[in-house]
């Protein structure tokens, strides 16, 4: 039984993407451009080449941070649609330690990316508080708190904003980050992808191997269970929201210590969202969640390439996505496509038990 | 649980014990069970039975479920199906309704060989069924919950009128009183399930299947809905009646059909039947139902309830100036009708929900609001309500063998989880409590009712407790289990604990009790002694009525 599920896991997301790829060639086809061209400058311009895997690893960094973000919050039963303003909470807080303070870079790179992921996970904490207390539902709340982050770091780098670029004129950004809180890269290899991976591990780790994952776990499956168990359901809620985004928060400060060198508003504003496809394709395994954000990412990366060999827009990219992500929310969409009855009936990632709960 | 009979009792032998193998006709009676018949059914007319299963076959990946099971069924005959948690009764009636699909066999309605792809078919057909969990929409009225699906139209707009017309005419032809505008949301159990079989006979069932349909009832409504069954089966529908409550089965059934390990054990008439010899057609071997419990030595007083007052989930008072003791070394037996503070006073006792006044103490310390300082105090507690509260149905069988202790050494040191000491534990305790599983990395959800109790059972008492707190804890779980945690709770009385134990089943309040408190609106009314007291006084009290007597 369970080999069955654990066959299946891997292979309806398989499926799904393939399903994604060809129907994203049938759209270009259909606009009148060859799909194995488009396909043949989205694969080089993702993998042919180190420039290129490290454009999609850049890309893939905080995709993993925002994935586990959704796939943590998830262990505990919560939907964290919270990941942008998270993620931009991180990236601020982590260009004011950049440039703002002056440490050797051994603790200048981990103290920034620690304060982004700690101003993150205020925000987390505040979502699970409300739901744990007042029983706000924490997808409402989150993207409530999306706006407030957003608005709140635009302010921050703005004309009268504290953190404002002195020489930037009207850009609304901080000073450039000193180059002891810059993350390195080693060739192709960007650090923060290493960080983003090692936080993937410690997760699994955390989820499966300790009595705080266990606690997380069992509040996620049965509240009623884990109270009368004697695990403080308020507690966990609060931990695992503040700790899922406090992920996402890293991934901001990665983003500004490894990518930008600066904060700058509005930056990648999808980001955040991606992390819902991410969980999903990984059906919330965090371990999973790094071939799924490469994927997602590789697809990003190589769409300019794509582009300038064929006039096939960019944005069939996001379309190309967005079916991977239907088939894979939709497992019952694929098995009727397949005539496929035997995928397992395990019980899938459902976006909608958080409601109402 | 049935009536309490002596094991030493000549029964009458029904059938053999060794399973049938049923590939013959089941009603193999002999001459004199067929004297015996509660009702004659025209069988030597030409007119075929109402329902006639041939060898039914369904597989599972792993397991058998059902095993060539035959089943016959006349109009206005009442059959029960007994059968062991995990016996295949509830797959066995899933594929006459439809839900499933038999790998083999034939199914017969009314002489006709047919196919149920579905339960729409099944009810198309006048097979409806009764389900444990009620099929119901809340918010909608009785009238709107019967019609739904079958609407009476006109010009595509809902004729309420005519629907409550309807329903109300249905309703008083089978007695089944309702009002047709209530909102179901806000209806007791029993007519809730009411509603269920209205919408059944509005379908114009002539087949009725009932998965226990008792259990969630109060001792008054499982009366009525009996009384209820038997007016549609002299009306000639017949009706296919699950439960694990050979009391049911005795007064209300023509015919009991019993399965055990997929496999039809036989079929026999009631007339001639005792509890005793159904439960060993069930279990295999015979089964003691008065549990043998030698003399209470009690100790000091470990549970002291004074004047406690607890809110429910509507905040009204449900537990309102209740007051009891508990001494080490005795079973106190909580009996009541459900609703009268039950649950909000168990759950105050174990500290998970807040008392609001008065207090609770165990071995003088008193209960907060927080269930694990509690159970630090020594008191184990076996839920109502097993699956919502007492597991986590998609964990395995060791992960909710530690569901309390996963934090504590030997089971995890500094935060890090030690599944090597996890896993001996399940394996030691799956063994010595006799939970029935291929293996301790099951999913919890998967097993039978039974065997989840069991888990439960395992992991409260495999280690002397001060305390405890044992709410219906044989509610939905078969012959032998019962049996077996019975045995277990007198076992933990000896060891010295103090036992509180809440049941609607008075049997096993009689059976287990060494006092007996009655719980009626929130107050203990009185505490009797069960070798003084009889059912019928226990009954009354638990009515509001009796005597008041001081306690």
């Amino acid at each position: 039984m369970e080999k069955r599920a654990s066959l299946s896991s891997v292979v309806l997301p398989l499926i799904a993407v393939v399903l994604g790829l060809v129907l994203g060639a049938l759209l270009i086809l259909i606009s009148g451009d060859n799909p194995i061209t488009a396909y043949r400058g989205l694969l080089s311009g993702s993998l042919g080449g180190s420039d290129a895997i490290g454009r999609t690893l850049e890309k893939a960094t905080p995709l993993v941070m925002g994935g586990l973000a959704v796939a943590f919050a998830f262990k505990a039963g919560l939907f964290n649609i919270g990941g942008q303003g998270q993620l931009l909470l991180g990236a601020a807080f982590a260009g004011w330690a950049g440039y703002a303070l002056d440490l050797p870079a051994i603790i200048h790179i981990p103290f920034a990316m620690l304060l982004g992921g700690l101003a993150a996970s205020v925000l987390g904490a505040v979502a699970g508080l409300l739901k744990a207390t007042r029983g706000t539902h924490e997808v409402i709340s989150t993207i409530m708190l999306n706006f407030v982050a957003a608005n709140f770091t635009e302010w921050l780098v703005s004309r009268d904003g504290p953190w404002k670029d002195p020489e930037g004129g009207s850009l609304a950004r901080t000073p450039e980050i000193l180059s002891s809180a810059e993350l390195p890269r080693w060739g192709p290899l960007p650090t923060g992808f290493l960080v983003a991976v090692a936080a993937a591990v410690f997760i699994w780790w955390l989820v499966k191997k300790s009595t705080l994952g266990f606690e997380i776990r069992t509040v996620g499956a049965n509240p009623n269970a884990a109270t009368y168990a004697g695990i403080s359901v308020t507690r966990i809620t609060v931990i695992a929201m503040g700790l899922s985004a406090m992920l996402a928060g890293i991934g901001g400060a990665i983003q500004t210590q490894g990518v930008n060198g600066r904060f700058e508003p509005g930056f990648n504003t999808g980001l955040g969202f991606d992390g819902i496809t991410i969980a999903l394709l990984a059906r919330t395994n965090p371990i999973a969640v790094i071939p799924s954000a490469m994927l997602i990412g590789a697809l990003d990366a190589g769409s300019t390439q794509m582009q300038s060999l064929t006039d096939v827009e960019p944005e069939i990219i996001s379309v190309i996505q967005a079916m991977i992500l239907f088939f894979v929310a939709a497992p019952s969409a694929v098995r009727w496509l397949l005539r496929q009855r035997d995928l397992g009936d395990e019980p899938e990632m459902q976006l909608a038990t958080g409601w109402g709960g | 649980m049935a009536e309490v009979s002596d094991p030493s009792e000549p029964t009458e032998p029904i059938e053999p014990t060794e399973p049938i193998e049923s590939t013959e006709s089941i009603d193999s009676d002999g001459p004199d069970m067929a004297e015996k018949t509660a009702r004659s059914f025209d069988t030597s007319d030409s007119s075929p039975p109402l329902l006639e299963a041939k060898g039914l076959t369904k597989r599972f990946p792993g397991v058998v479920a059902n095993d060539s099971v035959d089943l016959t069924l006349h109009e206005g005959e009442i059959l029960g199906l007994l059968g062991e948690n995990g016996a295949g009764k509830s797959t066995l009636v899933k594929m006459l309704f439809g839900i499933h699909q038999p790998d083999e066999g034939e199914i017969y309605f009314r002489g006709e060989r047919v196919t149920n792809d579905g339960p729409g078919d099944a009810i198309a057909r006048g097979i409806a069924m009764v389900h444990q969990h009620f099929q119901l929409v809340p918010p909608l009225t009785v009238a709107e919950n019967i019609v739904l699906g079958a609407e009476p139209t006109s010009g595509g707009f809902f004729q309420r009128r005519a629907a409550e017309a309807r329903v109300k005419e249905i309703s008083e032809q089978y007695g089944l009183t309702v009002n047709p505008r209530d909102i179901v949301d806000d209806l007791p159990v029993g007519i809730q399930q009411r509603v269920e079989i209205l919408k059944a006979l509005y379908r114009g069932a002539r087949l009725l299947i009932l998965d226990e349909p008792t259990a969630v009832l109060t001792p008054q409504e499982t009366d009525e809905l009996l009384a209820i069954l038997r007016d549609l089966a002299a009306d000639g529908v017949g009706i296919i009646f699950i439960t694990h409550k050979l009391r049911e089965v005795l007064e209300v059934t023509d015919r009991v059909t019993v399965l055990r390990g997929g496999k039809g054990v036989g079929t026999s008439t009631t007339k001639g039947a005792t509890t005793a010899s159904l439960a060993e057609m069930m279990v295999g071997r015979s089964v003691v139902f008065r549990v043998e419990k030698p003399e209470a030595e009690t100790g000091d007083v470990v549970l002291r309830v004074q004047d406690l007052k607890v809110r429910d989930q509507r905040r009204q008072m449900a537990v309102d100036g209740a007051s009891l003791e508990v001494a080490a070394g005795e079973i106190l037996g909580v009996a009541g009708v459900e609703g009268n503070g039950q649950r909000e006073l168990v759950e105050a006792i174990t500290g998970i929900r807040p008392i609001v006044g008065g207090s609770a103490t165990v071995l003088d310390q008193r209960v907060v609001h927080k269930p694990r300082t509690v159970r630090d105090m020594g008191v184990a507690y076996i839920p109502e309500d097993r699956e919502r509260d007492g597991l986590v149905g998609t964990y395995s069988i060791a992960d909710n063998m530690v569901l309390a202790s996963y934090n504590r050494p030997p089971f995890a040191t500094r935060g890090v989880r030690d599944f090597d000491q996890v896993d001996d534990l399940a394996e030691r305790l799956v063994e010595e409590f006799d939970v029935r599983t291929p293996g301790i990395d099951v999913a919890v959800q998967t097993l039978s009712g039974g065997n989840k109790q069991k888990v439960i059972v395992a992991r409260e008492l495999s280690v002397p407790k001060a305390l405890v707190v044992a709410s219906q804890p044989t509610r939905g779980v078969d012959v032998g289990s019962i049996e077996f945690i019975h045995e277990q709770l007198v076992a933990a009385r000896d060891a010295g604990a103090a036992v509180l134990l809440v049941s609607a089943e008075l049997d096993e309040i009689f059976s287990l009790a060494d006092r007996i408190a009655v719980l009626y609106e929130g107050r203990i009314v009185t505490t009797l002694d069960p070798n003084t007291t009889t059912r019928e006084e226990v009954g009354l009290f638990m009515a509001g009525g009796g005597e008041r007597a001081p306690h």
